[in-house]
């Protein structure tokens, strides 16, 4: 017997995340590495624990591997109890035949049975892209109190980027009119943040109706929330205010890590009481030597830094020999810096080497033409040879040459 | 594979009075170390990474902190349904019976009679070193000993209580042994680290109670090395004894040198310990920090020389902190100015405050004390 639940989270976490490219290519976007320690994963887990939520189920189709081993029995987010925790949801074979999970809200379709042994009166929809602290256990207090069928968080965005998003128009009471999705001329600034809190009878309902109709792509944006509009169910949207990016793109992965830098950003990860929990490696602290010079940085357990490194997010175990310079830039674990390398506005994956004088990325002042200057990102486990030089905004697949 | 014939058992009470500073309100197993451990976590860790998967921990007094750090064991991978973390504590007898090494093992008797392993592995928590107690084991049988004892050749640490040195023939075998000699130059001196059969361990301890004996290092090593085949284990890697306040400070410092902490925190043999999920160290605009050891958690906002900063520390814009041991959660304010200082766990120390020690005497600031 399960105990009932009155929350039960799902979290998407299927998507590849293509627009991220070499750092999705063997991983799910989900368990892409993010702040010196954390996972992307991390933020809704531990916002689903800190908002007393117990029972998440997480939707993985997508190389899992390593996000599977990453989430394990759920216990670095105290989401191991005896009958509620984490629970990993694959794509699996039924009665029938099997299916891959074609649309996010099939993910949801194809787990009823997950969530019905919860009996919950709300299900809550995350997803495993964005940044952000909240509380869910408010929105499903907002969900209740205007006795909504379903809630939508949204966050008031610059009218200049509203057409890049998914853009909600409420009237005055909150409650949705229109959905205006990346629309060229914006009516509001609402823009939705992909969370949903639905009554679960309800959705349940809206799931197998959506799953019996051949036209649609099941998808919650395009079909199950236009349809529940449509139908004139009770739908909200809950405003939130505070840090959330999503960090879907290699620029917008940068700039978030690089927020964590900025003492204006109000994203607190040392928060006392509203702790983002991640696995962490079993390693020594982080050493900095006399040669080595740190500023404006976020260094992680077993880093060695004999080197420069200013305005920049290093990872566990990243060594940083003496005479490299390391600007405005992440390392993620496990990666090598040697003498004279200098890594400028890059991102490079776990335990790439950068051998000695090689030159990645460059600083946007250095470059003549604009156009050409992006984030230059190395793939895990790439050599770049010595005196060999990655130009911004190029990805690095393959191990690159040393020049000599 | 699992499992390999021997228990582990760790003294977390014992030697707290060399560094009675640090002991006041701990056991010498929980005293912090090296920027995010606590002393039990190197004997733990080593037994665990030796395949040792029953350890039973042995507390006297004080070890609420202890327990907050052990846990269920977790962290060391002893959180098992067989086998596993046993904490010892006082039970069922007076405080009389555990006062001692051998009244203690005596009162324990029952654990170790329940247990099946074949040999039990002792160790306390005053040393700092990565041993791979597989070797000591394999040593042992090929030796065919009866007991093995861990030591390490070297100055004799001063302030030992009992510092215990070994004479051995060329086979390794233990021909005399010295309790609080007076010794020049290098010697082989006891690592409080012994080995032996579980059956052996319940017989000498018995007999040492019937007989009144009470002391674990005069009646068993030194009173049975012509009786029993005692051996000793030569330990080569880096091993710093804790026996007073100056060597405390010193082995912190020695963890700079990258060669130790390579050896120390050899990553096929890791030190685990419990975890907090601090976020990474953030370095603030015009820190400026060298040759420091820093756990995570911290906000560095001046300059750090020389220093181990353990997780969560604060060191405030334009504080100059060197040769200091700053401990978890301690704050020093903006201006302060701190050399030679060990500050213990959740200190504060206010803005432009200025505190000087000395090498050979550092000054201590007690736990949660404001300067």
């Amino acid at each position: 017997m399960y105990p009932k639940q009155e929350v039960v989270a799902m979290l998407l976490a299927g998507g590849q995340g293509s627009r991220l490219g070499v750092l999705t290519q063997k991983i799910a976007k989900p368990a892409v590495p993010y702040g010196g320690k954390y996972r992307i994963i991390d933020f809704p887990l531990s916002n689903c624990v800190n908002s007393g939520i117990e029972a998440v189920g997480v939707l993985t189709q997508y190389q899992p591997l390593v996000l599977n081993e990453y989430i394990g029995n759920g216990q670095p987010w105290d989401l191991d109890g005896m009958n509620v925790g984490v629970q990993v949801l694959s794509p699996y074979e039924k009665k029938g035949g099997a299916d891959w999970y074609s649309g996010t809200a099939n993910a949801i379709y194809q787990n009823i049975n997950y969530i019905d042994r919860y009996n919950p009166e709300y299900v809550v929809i995350l997803s495993g892209d964005h940044i952000y602290k909240m509380d869910y256990s408010k929105m499903v207090a907002y969900h209740k109190e205007h006795n909504a069928d379903c809630t939508i968080a949204v966050i008031d965005v610059p009218l200049a980027e509203a057409s890049r998003f998914g853009i909600l128009n409420t009237n005055p009471d909150g409650s949705i009119y229109e959905f205006d999705e990346k629309p060229a001329h914006p009516k509001s600034t609402n823009a939705s943040m992909g969370i949903y809190v639905f009554s679960w009878d309800k959705l349940r309902k809206y799931l197998i109706e959506d799953e019996a109709n051949p036209d649609s792509s099941n998808d919650f944006g395009k079909d199950i929330l236009p349809k529940m509009l449509a139908d004139g169910q009770r739908m909200f949207a809950y405003e939130f205010s505070g840090y959330w990016k999503d960090v879907g793109t290699i620029e917008s992965l940068w700039e978030s890590n690089m927020d964590l830098l900025d003492p204006n950003v109000t994203l607190d990860l040392a928060d006392e009481n509203w702790k983002i929990y991640s696995r962490n490696p079993v390693v020594a602290p982080h050493y900095v030597s006399p040669t080595g010079v740190v500023q404006n940085s976020l260094i992680s357990d077993g880093c060695i830094i004999e080197g420069n490194v200013d305005f920049s997010v290093l990872f566990s175990n990243v060594t940083v020999a003496p005479g490299a310079v390391v600007n405005d830039s992440i390392l993620m674990p496990g990666v090598v810096v040697e003498e004279g390398a200098v890594i400028q506005y890059a991102i490079v994956s776990e335990n790439a080497v950068i051998k000695k004088n090689a030159v990645v990325g460059a600083r946007p002042e250095d470059i003549e033409n604009k156009e050409d200057w992006g984030v230059a990102v190395v793939g895990d486990n790439r050599t770049i040879g010595e005196g060999a030089v990655v130009a911004p905004k190029e990805m690095v697949y393959e191990d690159k040459e040393g020049v000599n | 594979m699992r499992g390999n014939n021997v228990i582990g058992l760790i003294f977390t009470n014992l030697h707290g009075e060399l560094i009675s500073e640090l002991t006041d309100k701990r056991t010498m197993g929980s005293v912090p170390f090296g920027g995010k451990y606590r002393l039990i976590d190197f004997p733990l860790s080593n037994m665990v990474n030796s395949g040792i998967n029953k350890v039973g921990v042995i507390t006297k007094n004080n070890y609420q902190s202890l327990m907050d750090h052990l846990g269920t064991g977790k962290a060391w991978d002893l959180s098992r349904k067989r086998d596993g973390l046993f904490i010892l504590p006082p039970f069922n007898n007076s405080e009389e019976e555990y006062r001692n090494r051998i009244s203690i093992l005596n009162s324990i008797k029952k654990f170790l009679i329940n247990s099946k392993e074949e040999y039990v592995l002792i160790s306390d928590c005053d040393t700092v070193c990565n041993i791979d107690y597989q070797n000591v084991l394999e040593k042992h049988i090929s030796n065919d000993a009866d007991i093995t004892v861990v030591y390490k050749r070297g100055q004799l640490p001063e302030h030992q209580d009992e510092p215990t040195v070994f004479s051995l023939d060329s086979t390794g075998r233990v021909k005399d042994v010295l309790i609080n000699p007076i010794i020049e130059g290098p010697c082989s001196f006891y690592l409080n680290k012994i080995l032996m059969k579980r059956e052996l361990l319940i017989s000498l301890v018995s007999e040492c109670v019937s007989k009144n004996k009470n002391n674990f290092k005069r009646d068993i090593i030194q009173g049975q090395f012509d009786k029993l085949k005692i051996y000793g284990y030569e330990f080569e890697g880096f091993c710093a004894v804790m026996d007073s306040m100056s060597s405390y400070f010193n082995a912190n410092m020695q963890l700079m040198d990258l060669n130790i902490r390579n050896d120390l925190f050899n990553s096929a043999r890791p030190i685990y310990t419990k975890v907090r999920d601090d976020m990474p160290t953030r370095y603030g605009l015009g820190s400026n920090v060298k040759n420091t050891l820093i756990g995570n958690g911290c906000v560095i906002e001046g300059e750090v020389e020389n220093c181990v900063l353990f997780k969560g520390v604060h060191i405030g814009k334009g504080a100059k902190v060197s040769n200091c041991v700053i401990m978890q959660d301690t704050v020093i304010g903006a201006g302060s100015n701190l050399s030679y200082v060990i500050a213990d766990k959740d200190v504060i120390i206010k803005d432009n405050r200025s505190l000087m020690g000395f090498l050979t005497y550092p000054v201590y600031i007690n736990k949660a004390s404001k300067v």
